[in-house]
């Protein structure tokens, strides 16, 4: 005879507003096995854990069911709660009240009998659940950082200080990310480069730090503490030994008229580059897509002036296995371009541009080394349009999200203009200010007072040229609500942020969850920001959600702090639930017949072969085998058996079946 | 020989007969017949979207159940305005059960709700598009400039057009009349519409923006596939010039009358003695 405890929690008001908290237990004392039951306002409080405690040594209970929220958020809590009250934690169960009863049912008697079935079939499953003991599995302390602009430069440098292992992997041949693109920063307008590139050189010459650029990730396996990496690294053309970086090939190179990625189209560079002067590392790979050899077959010429002989045509890509213990993501974002504008030109005038655009047109190491120029002519443009909320927050362009650091660019970029050229005039078309930030909304402030920037607050309908002027359709909704033309030279439009290309697969390598929007999710959207749904996944920056420079930066380090925190362990305890072959007396030894369909069906390649031997070494049997480290626990290989010889501990088939006929036999 | 339901609405009949007679012409001479849906009543236009939502959806409701009737599978609706009403009737009646109930309880009919309905663009890129090459006899030459006004590629969540800020299927077919369609930022302006009659300076003022963009960029004509358009553009000219402070002399003419010409057919036999603008073409000189 069980001595379960059963403990129902009210969730505050999620749970009781529809379910009636005291019926349950009072239902679920008096079923088979349960020796106390009762309910609580908040279960996982302190007194609510120890009501649990106190009942577990009171009245000797064997078994313990939890019913509230999800155990995706709170197991842990209660079966910790149990293991201090000298219960094994893997006799607490969790019935799930809130998630798959309150919150989806109106407040009925028919709810609360679902809430009680519910809590009948986890007491079933309790009374077979055996004592289970955690696994211990190594950590390897290095970590994986994927992507080198600001926020894997500085989750890369914090680990490393810590004294950790770091692998930065980086797509672009730089490191720097769109931050070394922009001109100044708000709300100070300190230069980006200036306070950037020094991380990136620190980055290169860290002793902790493999900074791998031109590469990616292409495929991860593994587990927390455990993970195994295979980065290819694109072949750059290039003995990075024998490059001094000179540069010569560059200024050779006979293919100049490629759009610069680093100066967003508006300049043009070499086949053979380096994106930009402050780049890291400073050498230069062969953009193969456009290179004249590559290509058609001639040319070579940066082979014939390269004084150390470095260039390689014949390199390929190399993949590289790597070991590490923890990943963070820094992969970045990107901006909709002008194209996706239909309603400003489908990008059919060069003088619509984008934010990131224009920073380039402002940057001292842009196209036009910060003066800002139009496009089209390079004239100096006496007018300009800035248009905030350019798909952000617009469900027609599938955006319906705020975009954050708009409002704060944009009257960063309305303020640079004005700085430079002093007799232009700016107007900004926006929905709302949204400066909520430290200093921000007095900056916003100083665009309009000091600045004399003109901020319209209403939407622009259209945008099209007329006599090289473009001519800004939007309305003033302010007093007495009119419509605007404005005659530009140039219009910026403050485009939404967007996941990068490529983001979706990359998250589906990783196995980790992703929006409607393709950027990567957070485990808890308050109280686990940087972490993944999949442990020792980390997220930094962007690639989470659009966020300024300082939130990505805080970001970062406490991404850095929990992989930090992962590595300050030599081991990890795993959860016991992993998939076990059985073993029976002699002469069976195990229902196991060794066909190993079940090591075909592991997706996490965990089942091997072992051989049973009898005392002098003659192999007798060959089963399989579940390595637990490896195994994930997903069932897979329990289907698969055909002997019903492997079992899922945690959830055997016996328990399953306990909670069905629980239901069945009302 | 291709049979195709057909609703002229209104407009058809009266003020702008020539867009009826040209889209006739031109299907006859490739082999299609329209045929009128028996006893079709009023879209409900504006007036009835405006004042009764019911009224607006049991309108155009009754003429999809005729065309049902008579067996229709496909419909062919020239006016801009009536096309907009015909297919957002069907697409509400199929988003919503209930308004369908309503309506069919009110028009004794149970509406099946799947019938094509066919604007002029649609129309002719079906049916007149593959044939052109054989049709066209006398090509256009002139620099023109499509007006799609506000009704043929709106409202975009039903129209789903890639490109509806800025189309371009009216000047593909232009293109293949031999014609150069100028590339221009009014072609679905709003043009007064109704205001014609109530406001007519503010029809001069919007439609005389269009006229002077298309005049100022070289077009030498203004193609249009909506009869409250085409009737704006060209007989409140007086109040555009008005408006602009200039004479302008660009004719406004049907995307049918441009195929007509296009195919050898006589000025007259195409309806442009019925323009208060007269018509003067490379193709109508001789």
């Amino acid at each position: 005879m069980s001595k379960i405890g059963v403990f129902i929690c009210h969730c505050g008001e999620n749970i009781s507003a529809t379910v009636d908290c005291g019926k349950v237990a009072e239902v679920a004392g008096k079923l088979e096995g349960v020796a106390y039951s009762t309910d609580y306002k908040y279960m996982c409080s302190d007194p609510g854990q120890t009501i649990i405690k106190q009942m577990i040594k009171e009245k000797g209970l064997d078994g313990v069911v939890v019913a509230a929220c999800s155990p995706r958020m709170h197991e842990p809590t209660f079966r910790k709660a149990c293991s201090e009250a000298g219960l094994n934690p893997y006799l607490c169960e969790m019935a799930n009240l809130r998630e798959h009863c309150s919150w989806v049912h109106d407040k009925s008697d028919a709810t609360t009998q679902k809430a009680i079935d519910i809590v009948r079939t986890l007491v079933e499953k309790v009374k077979h659940n055996k004592p289970l003991s955690t696994i211990k599995v190594p950590v390897t302390k290095t970590a994986l950082v994927i992507g080198g602009g600001i926020a894997g430069i500085q989750a890369s440098l914090d680990i490393a200080n810590a004294g950790h292992q770091v692998v930065l992997v980086e797509k672009e041949p730089s490191i720097g990310g769109h931050m070394s693109q922009l001109s100044e920063t708000f709300p100070t307008l300190d230069c980006s480069q200036c306070i950037l590139t020094p991380r990136m050189v620190e980055v290169a010459q860290h002793p902790n730090i493999t900074l791998m650029t031109y590469a990616e990730l292409e495929k991860l396996d593994g587990f927390i503490g455990n993970f195994k990496a295979t980065i290819r690294k694109k072949a750059k053309s290039l003995d990075e030994k024998l490059c001094t970086g000179c540069g010569l090939c560059t200024t050779k190179c006979p293919t100049k008229k490629i759009p610069s990625e680093f100066n967003e189209g508006l300049g043009y560079r070499t086949a053979i580059y380096v994106p930009f002067p402050q780049a890291v590392p400073n050498k230069p790979v062969i953009d193969k897509a456009n290179c004249s050899y590559y290509q058609k077959g001639k040319c070579k010429v940066c082979e014939k002036v390269c004084p150390t002989g470095a260039i390689r045509f014949d390199q390929e890509d190399e993949l590289v296995e790597l070991e590490v213990g923890a990943v963070v993501v820094a992969t970045g974002f990107n901006v909709m371009t002008t194209s996706e504008f239909s309603e400003y030109g489908y990008g059919k005038y060069p003088d619509v541009i984008t934010g990131l655009q224009f920073e380039r047109l402002a940057s001292a190491s842009g196209p036009t080394l910060g003066e800002i120029r139009r496009p089209s002519d390079g004239k100096i443009p006496e007018k300009i349009v800035f248009i905030a909320c350019a798909g952000s927050r617009d469900p027609a362009k599938g955006k319906p999200y705020c975009s954050k650091i708009c409002c704060m660019y944009t009257a960063k970029h309305a303020m640079l203009y004005q700085h430079k050229v002093h007799h232009g005039e700016s107007y900004v078309f926006y929905m709302d200010i949204r400066a909520a930030g430290k200093n921000y909304d007095e900056f916003t402030r100083r665009a309009i007072v000091e600045d004399k920037v003109n901020y319209l607050r209403g939407r622009v309908s259209k945008v099209y040229e007329e006599n090289g002027k473009l001519i800004v359709k939007g309305v003033d909704t302010l007093l007495n609500a009119k419509p605007v033309e404005i005659e530009a030279d140039m219009v910026v439009l403050a485009s939404a942020g967007v996941a990068n290309p490529g983001s979706e697969e990359l998250a589906q390598k990783m196995h980790i969850s992703y929006d409607a929007y393709n950027f990567f999710s957070e485990a808890h959207p308050k109280l686990k920001p940087v972490e993944t749904n999949t442990a020792g996944i980390y997220l930094a920056g962007a690639c989470q959600a659009p966020k300024d420079i300082p939130e990505t930066v805080s970001q970062a380090s406490g991404a850095a702090a929990k992989v930090a925190i992962l590595f300050s362990q030599n081991e990890l305890s795993r959860e016991p639930v992993v998939a076990v072959v059985n073993r029976s007396a002699p002469p069976l030894y195990s229902t196991c017949v060794g066909c190993f369909m079940c090591a075909t069906a592991c997706p996490y390649n965990a089942i091997g072969e072992e051989e049973i031997k009898d005392r002098k070494g003659n192999v007798i049997k060959k089963v399989a085998k579940v390595n637990p480290g490896l195994c994930q626990g997903c069932g897979t290989c329990v289907a698969f058996c055909r002997s019903k010889s492997i079992d899922l501990d945690g959830y055997t088939n016996e328990q399953m079946y306990s909670e069905v006929m629980a239901l069945l036999n009302e | 020989m291709t049979k195709l339901g057909f609703y002229p609405g209104c407009s058809l009949t009266g003020s702008s007969r020539e867009y009826n007679e040209s889209i006739l012409v031109i299907s006859k001479a490739a082999g299609i017949e329209l045929v009128e849906i028996p006893d079709w009543n009023c879209c409900g236009a504006t007036a009835a979207h405006n004042l009764n939502h019911e009224l607006s959806v049991s309108l155009p409701a009754r003429n999809l159940a005729l065309a049902e009737l008579a067996e229709m599978e496909e419909l062919v609706v020239p006016c801009a305005a009536c096309y907009n009403r015909l297919v957002m009737t069907q697409h509400e009646l199929n988003e919503n059960e209930s308004l369908l109930a309503t309506v069919s309880e009110k028009l004794q009919y149970k509406l099946k709700n799947d019938i094509k309905i066919l604007n002029v663009v649609q129309f002719l890129e079906k049916y007149i598009l593959p044939q052109l090459d054989e049709l066209v006899k006398k090509p256009l030459s002139e620099d023109v400039a499509c007006y799609y006004g506000c009704l043929l590629v709106r409202p975009n969540k039903v129209m789903k057009d890639a490109r509806f800020e800025d189309p371009m299927s009216m000047d593909l077919i232009m293109q293949k009349l031999g014609a150069k369609a100028i590339d221009w930022p009014f072609k679905t302006e709003c043009c007064g519409a109704g205001f014609s009659v109530s406001k007519t300076e503010i029809v001069g003022e919007l439609s005389g923006r269009i006229v002077r963009s298309a005049v100022d960029r070289g077009a030498k004509a203004i193609v249009v596939a909506c009869p409250m358009c085409h009737s704006n553009l060209d007989m409140r000219r007086p109040a555009i010039e008005s408006y602009l402070k200039r004479k302008v002399d660009i004719p406004v003419i049907y995307i049918t009358q441009a195929i007509a010409l296009a195919m050898g057919l006589t000025p007259k036999q195409a309806g442009l003695q019925r323009h208060f603008v007269p018509v003067n073409l490379s193709v109508t000189q001789n």
